[in-house]
């Protein structure tokens, strides 16, 4: 039958060039099924029937051989604007991200669907970190997922009215009426955030005694932010828990849509506010495999001497803030310390201390300052002492150790099946760092271990990321020694600002670049995405271009949003301490979960 | 001038009467040296909210309070004038009559224990009441109430899991504060603080003797001031501020300061009870001197306290059960049994 179907348009759909898991999809479904989408990144991107999707899905879960077990992303895409077709017409595209360990490699499963009111069978049951994302889904979008056991909004408050990334929803406040917030609205939001147990199929007491109903959070020392999760307690132990999230969302991805593509990258620093221009990295990598940028490696290197300065500032925050979860309150004091010398020599270099929006499309922002060598040098010479003391202080106490090993513990399989990326999947002895497994941005070029616990408890993701520090001091010294001469930027006309120098003497240099700095390089149509190994877990932007100055959608996949799903199953059956400690360990920050 | 008169014979009669009725004067001295002891040591308390935050600050690589008045020494006044002048604002849901006793109650039976505190020769209230020590464990079992009713009545959800683990936390240390405590009662033969005091300046300090003794006495007067790493009932990370989370104004500040008493009186009586009390080189002469000894060692075991603070992550609630029951519990036992053979050994030989 295939053999008699009419050549491939695309070449890329060419026998023999197919990803193997193309070919094990249309060995097992046949090729009429799919619909192959060329990207830019290297992502196999099939077109699937909604009829057929939840066979292929569990297929690929459990019917492949090195199967793909971690649903890492899954969202939705407003297709009715879309003047670039890159699949079947549809009015709504959920599409299903699927990463493989085994393989290294991904996997992207598109369900067109059509109609105002969409709707899709839920695969909650296939992997249960996809009740949250089909929420997200739902809130953002309006598709039904069918069968869902709690289809409620989990970004935005219940009283939304709308789905606001759909494209008929407007991006900017001044297409509002003014907000106003009466008595009567603010009881009804109030009345909006009760919780009722039995809307989670909680019980509120059982023959011989009563649940307490606890609130912790949104305003709560130890939620890390606006987070509130509501706990079923018998005395002190957790029966059950329901986080809620959403206080800190900010609509990141919606304003992708409407900003330019140079102009969106300091709503990036502010997604992880901790990370910095870790933030910018997969964003400028994902455009720039848009336009078909390659960077100089001058420019790879800075940016992954950078990306690491914030592991570390990041990563020295987390430290200090577990351990003052523990109760020990001194050591943040001195982590603190550490952290303003790191931000130091990143304002040196940056001219801002933790938001710099410093990297380009095609480069960053300005080349090094004279003299950043030595600020560098001093601080890398710095740290690594202090980091021995804080291991020998703090995390071989005995009370902490007591605290956290064994505590909020969970296996490799179990973090994959909830999507844990980053530590807190590495704790568990599971060797997988993008830096390694999939180099970006020249972490090829240098040398350092991924450290791994081995019980996936709390201490052992306080240890990794110990010893993460350590080996970023690592990467970072390399970048010093061995820092590469050339220009700080691409030479292409979509890198922003465009160069300027040809730009009095021809005209047409002169016009491209004009556009390119007034309305913003306009990247071709098509789609691409980056995963790197941010500071808290795998961080990815999803980039889909319909040949305009803006994106026309911008997925951003954050690792915190899935270790937070991830905290009932964990922590069920523990005391509050303990969950505390879970929650310490996790090293979230809201608008990472938010966006 | 001829002494005559009314008024002169009326003085004159006022100290025949009190020449025939000394213990009258003697509770007048002693009332007002009770009266300097008890604003002496609220001082004294007062003054370590600066002291432990500008300690804390050495050791945290930071200042501290270092803006009002000399070293911050005015941050004292400053932070009581706030608090006095705060409005003392009471959640309309708790239960008024409870939640109005706690504070007091946490502040009265912490002061109460100052009495049992010689702080220099003959400057103590109750160093010969015959049950001396007893009175303290007393009072500490009351100051549990303080806790208890301030969390009950709040309520709220917080304030009661700060107060269910204060009853459980308490329950469990008292049992074996006593325990310890009973080897320096076996060998001075008295329960009285005077007589303990004589005996050490007469022998030996019991630190010596009752080295198990005092670390298990030590652990549970921390855990009775809810110190760190002692202070579950109000674990800021777990519970915000566990009990006293509803309060606010003077009625937290009485908790607040009542804490620091706790850690005055207890650090007194680890002095008093371990380390020779007032006892050293010329204090038998010299009653200021002893006030100097004390003062000292004192401090040093306030110093102490708030050095733990800085230096101990907290542990788990069960864990600080299990650490009572299964270790400080046996060790005390021990103490005693073996303080007690050999008592009877030696005077068998």
């Amino acid at each position: 039958m295939a053999d008699d179907a009419p050549a491939p348009l695309n070449p890329a759909t060419a026998p023999g060039t197919l990803p193997e898991v193309v070919r094990e999809l249309y060995a097992r479904f046949g090729e009429n099924a799919f619909t192959f989408q060329p990207t830019k990144d290297d992502v196999p991107t099939l077109w699937t029937p909604k009829e057929r999707f939840a066979e292929v899905l569990a297929f690929l879960k459990n019917g492949v051989p090195r199967p793909y077990k971690m649903l890492l992303d899954l969202s939705a895409v407003d297709e009715r604007l879309r003047r670039n077709r890159l699949g079947p017409s549809a009015d709504f595209t959920v599409f299903y991200h699927l990463l493989s360990i085994d393989r290294n490699s991904d996997v992207r499963i598109k369900v067109a669907l059509s109609g105002d009111a969409p709707s899709i069978p839920s695969i909650h049951k296939l992997w249960a970190n996809a009740n949250w994302y089909e929420r997200e889904a739902w809130d953002l979008f309006g598709i039904v997922f069918e069968g869902h056991p709690n289809l409620q909004r989990i970004l935005l408050p219940r009283t939304w009215k709308g789905h606001p990334l759909r494209k008929d929803y407007p991006a900017r406040a001044t297409e509002f009426d003014p907000f106003m917030l009466d008595a009567a609205k603010q009881d009804l939001e109030q009345e909006g955030l009760k919780f009722k147990p039995e809307e989670w199929g909680m019980k509120r007491s059982t023959s011989d005694h009563d649940f307490m109903f606890l609130n912790l959070g949104p305003n709560h020392p130890s939620a890390h932010g606006a987070f509130r999760i509501v706990l079923q307690l018998d005395g002190e132990e957790i029966v059950d828990c329901v986080p809620d999230i959403g206080y800190h969302h900010r609509g990141a991805e919606k304003m992708a849509e409407r900003q330019s593509w140079h102009t969106f990258i300091p709503y990036t620093d502010r997604i992880d506010y901790l990370g910095g221009v870790m933030n910018n990295l997969p964003y400028v990598l994902a455009v720039e495999k848009l336009a078909g940028i390659t960077v100089p490696d001058r420019v790879k290197t800075i940016r992954v001497m950078m990306a690491e300065f914030f592991r570390i500032t990041s990563h020295l925050l987390f430290l200090g803030t577990y351990i003052q979860d523990v109760g020990a309150m001194t050591p943040i004091f001195f982590m603190f310390t550490d952290r303003m010398k790191a931000y130091d020599v990143i304002e040196a270099i940056t001219g801002f201390r933790m938001h710099p929006a410093w990297y380009r499309i095609g480069g960053v922002a300005h080349d090094l300052p004279r003299g950043w060598d030595k600020l560098v040098r001093d601080f890398v010479e710095w740290l690594p002492k202090r980091l021995d003391e804080y291991e020998k202080a703090a995390m071989k106490n005995g009370i902490l150790r007591a605290r956290t090993i064994h505590v909020a513990e969970y296996n490799t399989a179990e973090a994959i099946e909830w999507g844990a990326t980053g530590a807190g999947l590495r704790a568990t002895g599971c060797d997988y760092d993008l830096r390694k497994a999939r180099p970006y941005s020249g972490y090829e070029n240098f040398e350092f271990e991924v450290p791994l616990g081995k019980n996936g408890d709390a201490y052992d993701r306080g240890m990794v990321r110990l010893e993460e520090m350590r080996q970023s001091v690592r990467i970072i010294k390399q970048c010093l020694d061995h820092m590469p001469a050339g220009p700080y930027k691409a030479d292409h006309p979509l890198t922003c600002p465009p160069p300027k120098e040809r730009t009095l003497q021809d005209i047409e240099t002169l016009i491209t670049h004009f556009l390119g700095v007034s309305w913003g390089p306009v990247m071709p149509p098509g789609e691409s995405s980056q995963l790197i190994e941010a500071t808290k877990g795998i961080n990815s932007y999803y980039l889909s271009s319909d040949g305009s100055t803006t994106s026309y959608r911008t997925r951003i996949r954050t690792p915190s949003f899935a270790h937070l799903q991830m905290i009932p199953h964990i922590i069920n059956g523990s005391m509050i301490p303990d969950l505390i400690m879970l929650l310490a360990s996790i090293d979230f920050v809201m608008a990472d979960v938010d966006r | 001038m001829l002494r005559t008169g009314p008024l002169h014979a009326a003085r004159a009669a006022m100290i025949t009467w009190f020449s025939n009725h000394p213990e009258v004067v003697d509770a007048i001295i002693a009332s007002l040296k009770a009266l300097v002891l008890l604003f002496g040591s609220v001082i004294v308390a007062a003054m370590l909210i600066w002291v432990e935050r500008r300690l804390l600050g050495v050791w945290q690589d930071r200042y501290g309070p270092n803006r009002v008045g000399p070293f911050g020494l005015g941050q004292v006044v400053a932070d009581m004038i706030k608090i006095f002048f705060k409005e003392d604002w009471m959640p309309p849901f708790v239960d008024k009559p409870a939640f109005l006793i706690a504070p007091l109650v946490a502040m009265t039976t912490m002061m109460m224990a100052f009495v049992l505190v010689p702080v220099a020769p003959g400057w103590n209230v109750a160093g010969d009441l015959n049950i001396g020590v007893l009175l303290f464990f007393a009072l500490a079992g009351l100051a549990v109430y303080a806790v208890m009713l301030g969390g009950w009545s709040s309520n709220s959800k917080y304030a009661l899991l700060g107060g269910l683990r204060s009853a459980a936390q308490m329950l469990s240390y008292e049992v074996f504060m006593g325990v310890a405590l009973m080897g320096v009662v076996m060998e001075t033969g008295s329960f009285a603080v005077n007589d303990i005091i004589a005996y050490q300046g007469a022998h030996h300090w019991f630190i010596l003797t009752q080295f198990f003794g005092f670390c298990t006495f030590a652990l549970a007067a921390v855990a009775t001031t809810h110190r760190h790493p002692f202070d579950l009932p109000e674990a800021e990370q777990e519970l915000a501020a566990g009990y006293h989370t509803e309060y606010s104004g003077m009625k937290f500040g009485m908790f607040f300061v009542a804490e620091y008493v706790g850690v005055v009186v207890v650090s007194g009586l680890l002095t008093t009870l371990y380390f020779g009390g007032w006892h050293g080189p010329g204090a038998e002469s010299h009653a200021w001197l002893g006030f100097i000894y004390f003062f000292i060692k004192t401090f040093i075991f306030i110093m102490l306290f708030i050095l733990l603070r800085g230096a101990l992550p907290r542990p788990r609630y069960d864990q600080v059960m299990a650490g009572g029951w299964k270790f400080c519990l046996p060790l005390a036992l021990v103490n005693m049994l073996v303080t007690g053979a050999v008592i009877l050994a030696n005077q068998g030989g």
